[in-house]
């Protein structure tokens, strides 16, 4: 159990990190993607978008520590 | 375009890495001998191996767009975590990273520690090779996979990342000691960059949108990254000396 807890850690720290709120961001961001092109829009400019509001966003957390 | 941006990535990440884990090595190998470190070496470049060769051909088996999904936002997560680190030591928000530093710390930890032999070999001496290697290793084969199942060339992304072992090794054995005057910081700065390029490609293309152009929109889409990236250094520079 607990070498399978360390498992999780590991792979969580690898892939999410010190910001659990980025990688939402992230998830939410190709969701609301996957929707609108679903919906007959092609929203390839969400995803940069996106990027650029989570990397502010999370910036301004670690800059104001 | 798209094949050399692929090797120069794989390269460049790759190359990061293999310099964090020489600098373990060497700690490892110069305070507690080269045999225990050096097998250490060898142990975690095994288990490496046997890793790639069994999620390599697995993830030949996935079909692109989903793989594109979900390595693109993975990879997108992963370099984000890369480049809001290396935008922090650019704007001066995070000390740099710094090898000669890292290693007197490892050297430190590896003297004091006590000698435990097993299995013939420094046990210390072995993990803590082992470890490096192996955890380095790992987001080395991660990207190696990534980028090259994804463009659907892993072969080039490997020839990116053995350029840089090639490298690392020899100028690691020249020089015996951590190599500080690579630009590891500058380095990372450009891995950021390159990870969160192309998850954002790769998650807008797996969720179904199509990009004007198709690879070609690529360049832009870095270019758009590495503009983001400079004026949020230049913003949390100024914020920094504001606050001075």
């Amino acid at each position: 159990m607990r070498r399978l807890r360390a498992f999780g850690h590991f792979w969580w720290d690898f892939v999410v990190g010190d910001d659990w709120r980025a990688a939402a961001g992230i998830v939410l961001a190709i969701g609301l993607t996957a929707a609108l092109v679903a919906a007959g829009l092609d929203a390839w400019w969400l995803m940069p978008a996106a990027v650029a509001a989570i990397l502010a966003l999370s910036l301004r957390r670690e800059a104001s520590r | 375009m798209t094949a050399a941006f692929l090797v120069a990535s794989a390269f460049l990440a790759s190359a990061v890495e293999f310099v964090e884990a020489l600098t373990i090595v060497l700690a490892s190998g110069i305070t507690r001998g080269w045999r225990s470190s050096l097998i250490g070496l060898a142990a975690a470049t095994v288990a490496l191996a046997a890793i790639v060769a069994a999620l390599g051909p697995a993830l030949t088996l996935i079909p692109i767009d989903v793989l594109r999904l979900v390595v693109g936002g993975i990879l997108l997560a992963f370099g984000l975590q890369w480049l809001r680190k290396a935008i922090l030591r650019a704007s001066g928000f995070k000390a740099l990273h710094d090898e000669a530093a890292i290693f007197a710390e490892e050297t430190a930890g590896a003297r004091t520690a006590a000698r435990e032999e097993r299995a013939g070999l420094d046990w210390y001496g072995f993990t803590l090779s082992f470890k490096g290697v192996l955890l380095e290793g790992l987001e080395v084969a991660f990207i190696v996979l990534t980028f090259g199942s994804t463009q659907g060339s892993i072969p080039l992304a490997a020839l990116g990342a053995g350029i840089a072992l090639v490298l690392v090794a020899v100028v690691g054995v020249l020089v015996r000691a951590p190599l500080t005057r690579v630009p590891e910081n500058t380095m990372k700065f450009a891995v950021g960059v390159m990870l969160t390029t192309f998850g954002t490609f790769w998650a807008a293309e797996g969720a179904g949108a199509h990009w004007p152009g198709d690879d070609a929109s690529l360049p832009v889409v870095l270019a758009f990254v590495i503009a983001l990236s400079f004026a949020a250094v230049g913003m949390l520079k100024r914020r920094r000396l504001a606050f001075a």
